[in-house]
């Protein structure tokens, strides 16, 4: 597929990423040296509460920031070529043809004044160069794909006229036209209600096996990484906290954060004495981080160390990533808290 | 909530016809007739525009024709409106100036809104600098009254309707560039348009075909007030003599011709400035009436 003879396993890959956000006299650092990897085929979840910096990853990587904004640093390898070398022009024949997105809120992602068919043979018409009957066709093919039924009437609907479910679906038409190679979707079921979503994601996972598409899938829900994801990057405060595996995630986390995470799901096989359990405390805002561990304010085991180094991202020999100072030979602390997590969910 | 009905509705109705954006000229066009002033407007507008086609070969007299011997008649049967100082027909006049004030005042609006709509897009859309720079020149031009910028337009360039036009249409530009700049601020920050640029769409695609079609509505509602402005302006200039030159049945230029007989022969200056006000007035009550009509807080 590629022109380059470019060997390359992952389809993404980032590499200390840094985005910034500059007011006349203030940088916030929205995104801080994030890395991941996406392998080929693979579905990578990206979890975090809200201003940990996961949609604006998202967006670097498609190079979408807008003023203030910039991308500062770092690398974003698309099948090996780093993105952040390309031209806009180059950049505009890899959007929605090799990396799509997905975004959130499906009732204003979709344009009022044109029907349900326009906006999806758009795609066809600014990246294959189709006609307008043509990307028609393929458009209503698009439809039949994403489950929508009588496609063929659908396709002459405005947006106003479809459910918020329909609309997803349309979105996810939209994205798939050209068949990328990488969606980024953000959010993609969190407008929409319970029984919806799992149908939205049933048809993503489908899809997603089916056209053996990477995917970068944003979410604050677990329940969403749990169900649909192969690998979890958790960030906090602009940065990736805990690198690995869906299956290890949820088995034994690692880091306190993604450990006070699982806490704070309610457990829905018995009832709940006294209060849910939470993460004490709110995210910091990106513009006054502590110097130490971003966590560490938050977290229950923090030490010294922690409130005044910023530990590294370490990657052990199974590729597993971890930022913590626990799992470091520096650690100061009781020895017995970096068994905590497995003690606690072997319940 | 209304919108679930709406909803049901409308896809009820959208099967049977493929294309609800006509649907929407409908509710604008229901809107619209249920408001008297508007209505009367637009009937108005309709008659001076057939007057203004089919006028010129059925008046009485021709409008240059000089009879001095029946100068400055009062209305009778023979001359509905009079006589001017020349014994020219008014009413012939008055109906050869119609096409001629309509085309002053569409002309002037379409090239003032489009390099306006140009400046105002991309001015929303980019930001920065760009913004910066179009939107202070726009306020050096808001700074003067439209009326004296026409005027001072007129002046460099010398006086003719042609001048006039470009002049009416330099004093409307700011006027539309503001409109269609906050409107486009609203509608790029709204995700379809993010969702464009991820699917790659170039600046000029997102601009013309994406942003353009969501802010006609505000763009509509100010031409047509803004064709009465422009042929108030036109025909001012045409009475300072800057603008359309004597033998032209321009109704500014009558109106400043009857000026001198006022106090003997009034109704050489009344019926020019009679029509004056009646297409300023339609236009303004039509582009009043659009704008309720375009509104979505307004009921049916």
């Amino acid at each position: 597929m590629t022109s380059k003879p470019n060997s390359y396993d992952n389809i993404l890959e980032i590499k200390d990423l840094q985005t910034s956000f500059f007011t006349k006299d203030l940088e916030v650092k929205a995104v801080d040296g994030v890395s991941f990897a996406i392998p080929k085929g693979k579905v990578l979840g990206v979890v975090g509460e809200s201003g940990s910096g996961k949609s604006i990853t998202s967006l670097s990587i498609l190079r979408l920031v807008e003023e203030p904004g910039k991308i500062k640093g770092g690398e974003i390898l698309f099948k090996g070529e780093n993105l952040l070398e390309k031209t806009e022009a180059g950049m505009r024949k890899i959007r929605g043809n090799e990396i799509s997105m997905i975004f959130q809120e499906p009732m204003t992602s979709l344009n009022p004044t044109f029907t349900v068919g326009q906006q999806i043979s758009e795609s066809y018409i600014i990246h294959e160069g189709l006609n307008k009957k043509q990307a028609k066709q393929r458009s209503i093919e698009m439809l039949k794909l994403v489950g929508i039924p009588s496609p063929e009437k659908r396709i002459n609907q405005y947006p106003y006229e479809l459910s918020g479910g329909m609309r997803q679906r349309v979105m996810i038409a939209m994205a798939l036209a050209c068949n990328p190679e990488l969606l980024i979707a953000d959010e993609p079921t969190t407008a929409l209600d319970v029984t919806i979503q799992a149908q939205i994601l049933d048809l993503f996972k489908n899809l997603q096996q089916e056209l053996g598409m990477g995917v970068l899938l944003i979410t604050h829900d677990l329940g969403v990484v749990a169900e649909t994801c192969d690998y979890v990057a958790v960030m906090y405060g602009g940065q990736v906290v805990e690198y690995t595996d869906a299956d290890t995630l949820f088995k034994s986390p690692k880091h306190p954060y993604t450990v006070g995470l699982m806490q704070s799901i309610p457990p829905h096989d018995h009832d709940i004495e006294g209060d849910l359990s939470v993460i004490k405390g709110s995210v910091p805002s990106p513009a006054e981080m502590p110097i130490g561990c971003r966590f560490a304010p938050r977290c229950p085991f923090a030490t010294d160390l922690c409130r005044t180094k910023l530990p590294a991202l370490e990657t052990d020999e199974e590729g597993k990533q971890i930022r913590c100072w626990i799992y470091s030979d520096e650690w100061d602390g009781a020895p017995e808290v970096n068994i905590h997590a497995n003690k606690e969910r072997t319940t | 909530m209304s919108h679930s009905t709406e909803h049901i509705d409308n896809t009820r109705t959208a099967v049977k016809s493929p294309n609800p954006r006509l649907k929407n000229w409908n509710i604008v066009f229901r809107k619209l007739k249920k408001n008297k002033s508007a209505v009367v407007g637009g009937i108005l507008i309709i008659l001076f525009i057939i007057i203004a086609i089919i006028g010129p070969y059925i008046t009485p007299y021709a409008p240059q024709t000089q009879n001095l011997v029946n100068k400055l008649q009062p209305p009778s049967g023979d001359h509905w409106f009079g006589t001017d100082n020349f014994g020219r027909d008014i009413f012939s006049r008055i109906i050869h100036g119609t096409g001629l004030t309509l085309m002053v005042g569409f002309f002037s609006v379409l090239l003032g809104a489009t390099v306006g709509i140009l400046l105002g897009i991309v001015a929303g859309y980019y930001g920065g600098r760009t913004d910066s720079i179009i939107m202070r020149l726009m306020d050096i031009l808001l700074a003067f009254p439209g009326i004296l910028l026409a005027l001072a337009i007129v002046t460099v360039l010398g006086g003719s309707l042609v001048n006039v036009v470009i002049a009416v249409a330099i004093s409307s530009i700011p006027v539309f560039a503001r409109i269609v700049r906050g409107s486009t601020l609203s509608v790029k920050k709204l995700e379809y348009i993010d969702a464009m640029r991820a699917l790659g769409a170039s600046d000029g695609r997102i601009i013309f075909r994406h942003i353009l079609p969501n802010i006609t509505s505000p763009i509509i509602v100010q031409a047509t007030l803004n064709i009465a402005t422009a042929i108030l302006s036109a025909s001012g200039l045409s009475f300072l003599g800057l603008g359309a030159q004597p033998p032209q049945p321009e109704w500014g230029a009558m109106l400043s011709e009857g000026r001198n007989y006022l106090y003997n022969a009034p109704h050489v200056a009344l019926f020019p400035g009679l029509a004056i006000v009646a297409v300023v007035l339609a236009f303004n009550m039509l582009g009043d009436g659009l704008r309720d009509a375009f509104d979505p807080k307004t009921k049916e």
